[in-house]
């Protein structure tokens, strides 16, 4: 621990520099505009661009000499006293410093001195050294140098001597020396542009070619290799741009003066460079006009003398067919075989030119167009011939001068053979017939096709027979015969009161329908049996009437007026939820049921996929770095298409249309109907009796539980009966809360809606400590949420958390049944997989894994043993520990089966349920039960 | 002369426990690696994230500011920010080098079980028992999310993201990936409350671990089931599953206290490793090593092949 800190920072690595954190509330610099942006350089001066295709650069003060105080030449001052000394100014004095900087003309780079490069120097720098040997006060000082520097050789030359390398001579293997093709003819000059000098070609003169040993080799001469380097930069041919060492010491081989072409020769030591002249000093190439230190106009392009011009047609072509060209001569010496190959440019590596030349494209000159031809097409138009326009054909045949045929000519290619054959008179070949109806007679085809029909259309009954028998028995209406009084029952007993429903037009758009849908109430209110089915539109199909029958019934149910005890919790939305437009998900995931058989058999694929179209947010590809998939939409999400409100199909799922809108309910009906299997769940607005005819179902689920469910349910009944007592309601009105509760219950997970509009609030609220903040929720929870009056599937969350409010503050609600809690209790903890249990000796905070009710952590930290005496305190204080307790055995039976966790929470909530009976309750307590209490206390102190 | 090809060799499996990490968070709801290995974060129940060098075993940072237990974590692909999420419903943004926050989202309705980064850690994805998956701005300051993913119908938990897509595996028994290339949601269905979901490391499967205690690997274009791997334990918890560094096997957490290693192609148990008596609640697989983290209730192991010798072991 107390090395924790110190090794934090220790091993810590940080990369770069991190940028200047931001002030808060200080503004980041805006950039600055491109139009606003100016070039300087390091003194703060402007930078002024000249030309801009040459890359010139600014010289001195805004372009002149001078500077900002004008222009000062250096002034001679000599006296008697000041003898003024001779300042030898070196071409940097002229030089600005950016000149000399690193991308400068003369850049003051890291070179290789002299006593550090190799022995042979180029022969510019040995020239200048004899020369400074001349001029030196003691001549020949520096062959002196010469003779005592230390032989100094680069590692190259090193390297190569110790393989058999000497100088002068080239690098690679030896070579035999071939036989020369041609001599050159000995004092004639070549003038033009020069010929490269070739491998083999260029100065064999020193040897003797006559004696040619076929066992001698000779090592390579020493050349500059031909350098096939391409052109890539868009200059013009032959640019070079400025070198500084011609720059700076003017040596340019390249430069012929035109006029003292002849003095070369003489003097040849002092020739080139001059440099008491300091003719050539001074920057020089094409970039630059004339240097102020150029003498000569006429030195600064590269003129060629003009005694090397040809005056006379000579017949010095060597008939090398290259008339000039300077390409290396070894293709023309290879390819000479081939004399129509004019190519002779540069070919690229790991091509050879084709041997045979490409047979040139014939070209054949267009047909000859006749003398009248007018370039003009006219569409003819088209008629078909009937006896109404026989005239019209008649004329329009006339004028084109063609025979319009009772075929048309248009349907030519429609023809099939045998007709074809028709038009030309033949007789059709009987084994030809492509079909065995054509060998049927007429009656026959009719009964064939009559069938055909009445399959047809009887498949489509059985389809739709099959749908709405499905769509049934998926929902909570079963469609069995036995079944019918029971959902009529429930209707009925639903007491639909049609005066108040009727503010509810959930067919408001289709009047007709809506005249059958109130006909059909007032058929439910007077009781008939046959309610539905005499109000249905006896022209509809059979499936429509299905279809409408359950739309019908549903929403008879659906639509009722809330109830009193149900309108007390909810509230009215905040926004206008009287449009009658709902919007639903385009595409719904369909039914889960074929699903869940694929993958029981493990067909996994096309099966268990779905796929929809999903729009991302425009910013979350930005940050994705990937390019919008519909660049033009505005949707955000799943495409939603509006729907009406207040229709049941938003509520029906009809298994094969996956257009139909599916909503999530289709989830929970599956799950209705799942339930409907099992013995039906007690809700809490059971009547008593109804209460016992379940018990045996209760108790056998809770088989484990047996003398707990015992105590229960004596000391439910009482109860449930006082609650009745206390707020007796005429049966109907129970039923149908029955009905709402029912699909509360059934409903497995409350929408997101309802998530949001639980937590909304207070998950804008700031809310550090967590625990204040859940018990803020569950109090927010209690409060009525939004009530929706679409959504059948009605707070399921609401209802389990906040239950035990609930029923201790409505009054007029009686107290719940005790599984029915215990199975909201479960679900409240279980939002799919929950976090393992922690039993942890070396925790640092002594710390219950958080649980998800807040209540339990609030009170989590009071020894469980407390529990009894403080239980007689408060009611809802002892519900709250009564859970924790609970939860607290829940998590400690993680691993234990499941019937034994069911068994115990049930006991306990048989305890917590029964609460109002506290009294009694205490005593009841099962030593059993209290030794499990006591064992499991040191493992909670823990 | 071409060389041939060195044999690849065969991947080893890290059976040997190298280090525990001295925890001592309460649970450790999860174990991370970052992204190159080097370093693997806990998140605790005790309201801290912490910032090992799991070989070394030691504790790097600590990182405090979560209201409740942390439930999973992750860092960025330069390591300099980190982000989690827990039970307090937020999704902390933090700078590694300082430990301060350096965002607080909010908005989500309930825990969040699964924070991942995106590629250049510029959108934060969160998963909670909501059943929305948001996807949070790093870049701006805006509170709200850029986008909510609430196609889920029940609790997500847990998400994994590639370039271009993200996989969020649900409590309804439905995986589904958002491809924003294509610009579509694939749906797969398993019937059984998910608890991870995985990429393979070449992209082109997903692993899906569910309460009916099994793993599969289904194709993930076609959605076709490659392979299912059972025998561990999994019917309560939110447990996790991995893939190997070169995806040769399939590694998932188990309510038994062992960690079960299957060979991804043919399918059999290839080790079962004892890890606690408890349940095994974490594991992270090394990006490139053989070397595993597991975390089962309060302590995190750090777990190498049998040939493994640790630095400081090593002769000097």
């Amino acid at each position: 621990m107390a090395a924790r800190g110190s090794d934090s920072d220790d091993d810590l690595v940080t990369y770069g520099t991190g940028l200047e954190p931001l002030e808060e509330g200080e503004r980041p610099k805006k950039p600055l505009p491109i139009q606003d942006q100016t070039v300087r350089d390091e003194k703060g001066r402007y930078k002024r661009f000249h030309g801009a295709f040459s890359g010139g650069f600014s010289a001195g003060y805004f372009n002149t000499v001078g500077s900002k105080e004008g222009w000062t030449p250096s002034t001679f001052i000599s006296s008697r006293q000041n003898r003024a000394d001779k300042a030898i100014l070196g071409p940097e004095d002229f030089m600005d410093e950016e000149d000399l900087s690193e991308f400068g003309i003369a850049p003051k780079a890291i070179v290789t001195t002299d006593d550090f490069a190799s022995k042979t120097k180029d022969r510019i720098r040995e020239k200048a050294r004899q020369l400074a040997a001349v001029a030196a006060p003691i001549p020949g000082a520096t062959i002196l140098d010469d003779l005592i520097a230390p032989a100094k050789l680069s590692i190259g030359f090193e390297l190569l001597r110790k393989m058999g390398w000497r100088e002068g001579q080239g690098i690679g293997p030896r070579v035999k020396r071939k036989p020369r093709r041609q001599k050159s003819v000995p004092g004639v000059k070549i003038y033009g542009c020069a010929l490269p000098p070739t491998g083999s070609e260029g100065s064999e003169d020193d040897y003797d070619d006559d004696y040619l040993p076929d066992n001698v080799t000779f090592a390579p001469k020493d050349i500059t290799p031909v350098d096939f380097t391409p052109k890539d930069n868009v200059h013009g041919l032959a640019y070079k741009g400025l070198d500084p060492q011609k720059a700076l010491f003017g040596i340019s081989e390249e430069h012929f003066n035109l006029f003292s072409d002849v003095a070369e020769g003489t003097s040849n030591l002092l020739g080139s460079i001059r440099p008491n002249k300091g003719r050539k000093l001074g920057i020089s190439g094409q970039a630059f006009g004339v240097g102020a230190l150029e003498e000569e106009d006429d030195d600064i392009y590269a003129t060629e003398a003009l005694s090397k011009y040809d005056t006379i047609l000579k017949d010095e072509e060597p008939g090398d067919g290259l008339y000039g060209w300077t390409a290396p001569k070894q293709y023309k010496s290879r390819k000479e075989s081939e004399k129509d190959i004019r190519y002779v440019g540069k070919i690229l590596d790991g091509f050879s030119l084709a041997s045979k030349p490409l047979s040139s494209k014939e070209i054949y000159p267009p047909p000859e167009l006749p003398k009248d031809y007018r370039p003009i097409h006219y569409f003819r138009p088209v008629v078909i011939a009937t006896s109404e326009n026989s005239h019209l054909c008649q004329t329009l045949s006339e004028s084109t001068g063609k025979i319009l045929s009772d075929m048309s000519r248009q349907n030519r290619y429609q023809l099939n053979a045998s007709k074809r054959g028709e038009m030309l008179g033949e007789t059709p070949i009987q084994g030809s017939t492509t079909s065995i109806l054509e060998f049927l007679s007429q009656k026959d085809k009719e009964r064939i096709n009559e069938m055909k029909r009445a399959t047809e259309i009887k498949a489509a009954e059985i389809k739709a027979k099959a749908l709405i028998s499905k769509a049934w028995s998926n929902r909570f209406q079963p469609d069995s015969p036995d079944d019918a009084p029971y959902t009529q029952q429930l209707v009925l007993s639903g007491n639909v009161t049609a005066g108040r429903s009727s503010d509810f037009r959930p067919f408001a758009k289709d009047p007709e329908k809506q005249k059958r849908y109130e006909k059909y109430l007032g058929n439910i209110k007077q009781g008939q049996k046959d309610a539905v089915e005499s109000c249905l539109d006896p022209k509809m199909t059979e499936w429509e009437r299905g279809r409408e029958r359950d739309e019908f019934v549903r929403a008879a149910m659906l639509y009722k007026p809330s109830s009193s005890s149900l309108s007390s919790r909810f509230t009215h939305a905040k926004l206008e939820d009287d449009t009658d437009q709902v919007e639903v998900p385009r595409d719904q995931e369909n039914d889960v049921d074929d699903k869940l058989s694929a993958v029981k058999m493990k067909m996994f694929g096309k099966l268990t996929r779905d796929k929809f179209e999903w729009h991302p947010e425009k910013l979350l590809c930005k940050r994705f770095n990937i390019p919008d998939p519909y660049p033009d939409s505005t949707i955000v999400g799943l495409p939603k298409v509006k729907r009406d409100k207040y229709s049941v199909f938003n509520f029906l799922t009809v298994t094969e249309s996956t257009t139909l809108s599916t909503t999530q309910v289709s989830n929970e009906r599956a799950q209705q109907n799942h339930s409907r299997n099992k013995p039906r769940k007690p809700s809490r607005w059971d009547i008593p009796d109804q209460e016992e005819k379940k018990e045996d179902s209760i108790s056998e689920f809770l088989s484990m539980a047996r003398s707990e469910a015992e105590i229960q349910k004596q000391q439910l009944r009482p109860l449930v009966n006082n609650a009745e007592g206390s707020t007796m309601e005429s049966s109907s009105t129970k039923v149908e809360n029955d009905r709402a509760d029912q699909k509360d219950e059934e409903g497995s997970r409350p929408s997101m809606d309802l998530f949001k509009a639980i937590f909304a609030s207070s998950s804008d609220e700031k809310s550090s400590s967590s625990e204040e903040d859940e018990s803020e929720n569950e109090d927010s929870q209690a409060d009525p949420g939004g009530s929706d009056p679409k959504s059948p599937k009605l707070s399921n969350l609401v209802e389990t958390s906040s239950n035990i409010q609930v029923s201790a503050m409505v009054v007029n609600e009686p107290v719940p049944p005790v599984t029915l809690q215990k199975m909201q209790l479960d679900e409240r903890e279980e939002f799919g997989p929950r976090l393992p249990p922690v039993f942890c000796p070396n925790a640092r905070h002594k710390q219950e894994p958080v649980q998800q009710s807040s209540f339990l952590e609030s009170h989590s930290k009071e020894k469980p043993k407390k529990n009894k005496e403080k239980r007689k305190t408060k009611k809802d204080h002892k519900h709250k520990k009564e859970k924790k307790k609970k939860h607290k055995k829940h998590k400690q039976k993680g691993k234990q089966k499941n019937k034994k966790t069911e068994k115990s929470s049930t006991s306990e909530s048989v305890d917590s349920s029964d609460s109002q009976s506290d009294t009694e309750k205490v005593k009841d307590i099962s030593p059993q039960e209290l030794l499990r209490r006591l064992k499991r206390l040191p493992i909670i102190k823990k | 002369m071409a060389f041939p090809e060195p044999r690849p060799t065969k991947p080893e499996l890290p059976r040997k426990s190298v280090r525990s990490l001295p925890c001592r968070q309460g649970a450790v709801r999860a174990v991370r690696f970052n992204v190159d290995g080097r370093y693997c974060l806990t998140c605790g129940s005790d309201k801290s994230l912490c910032l090992w060098s799991p070989l070394r075993g030691t504790l790097l940072r600590t990182y405090s500011g979560h209201g409740a237990e942390v439930l999973d974590a992750a860092g960025s692909f330069d390591n300099s920010r980190l982000c989690s999420g827990g039970s307090d419903r937020a999704v902390l943004f933090w700078d590694v080098a300082s430990g301060q926050i350096l965002r607080k989202f909010r908005g989500h309705a309930g825990k969040v079980n699964c924070v991942q980064f995106n590629e250049e850690a510029t959108v934060i994805v969160s998963g909670s028992i909501d059943s929305s998956v948001r996807c949070w701005d790093c870049r701006s300051r805006r509170p709200d999310p850029v986008q909510i993913l609430d196609e889920a119908k029940d609790g997500v938990s847990s998400v994994k993201l590639s370039d271009h897509e993200i996989l969020a595996g649900s409590v309804d028994g439905r995986s589904r990936r958002y491809d924003l290339r294509m610009g579509e949601l694939y749906a797969d269905y398993v019937g059984s409350p998910i608890t991870c979901v995985c990429f393979s490391k070449d992209g082109q499967c997903t692993l899906i671990s569910s309460l009916d205690s099994s793993l599969r690997l289904l194709d993930k274009d076609t959605g076709e089931l490659l392979g299912e791997y059972t025998g561990h334990k999994n019917r309560e918890y939110k447990l996790d599953c991995c893939l190997s560094e070169r995806d040769t096997h399939v590694v998932s957490a188990s309510e038994d206290g062992h960690v079960y290693f299957w060979d991804l192609v043919e399918g059999t148990l290839a080790l079962t490793l004892p890890v606690s008596h408890g349940v095994v609640q974490s594991l992270a697989f090394h990006p490139t090593e053989p070397c595993l983290l597991t975390a089962s209730e309060g302590n995190v192991q750090c777990w190498r092949e049998e040939s493994f010798v640790a630095e400081d072991e090593l002769p000097a």
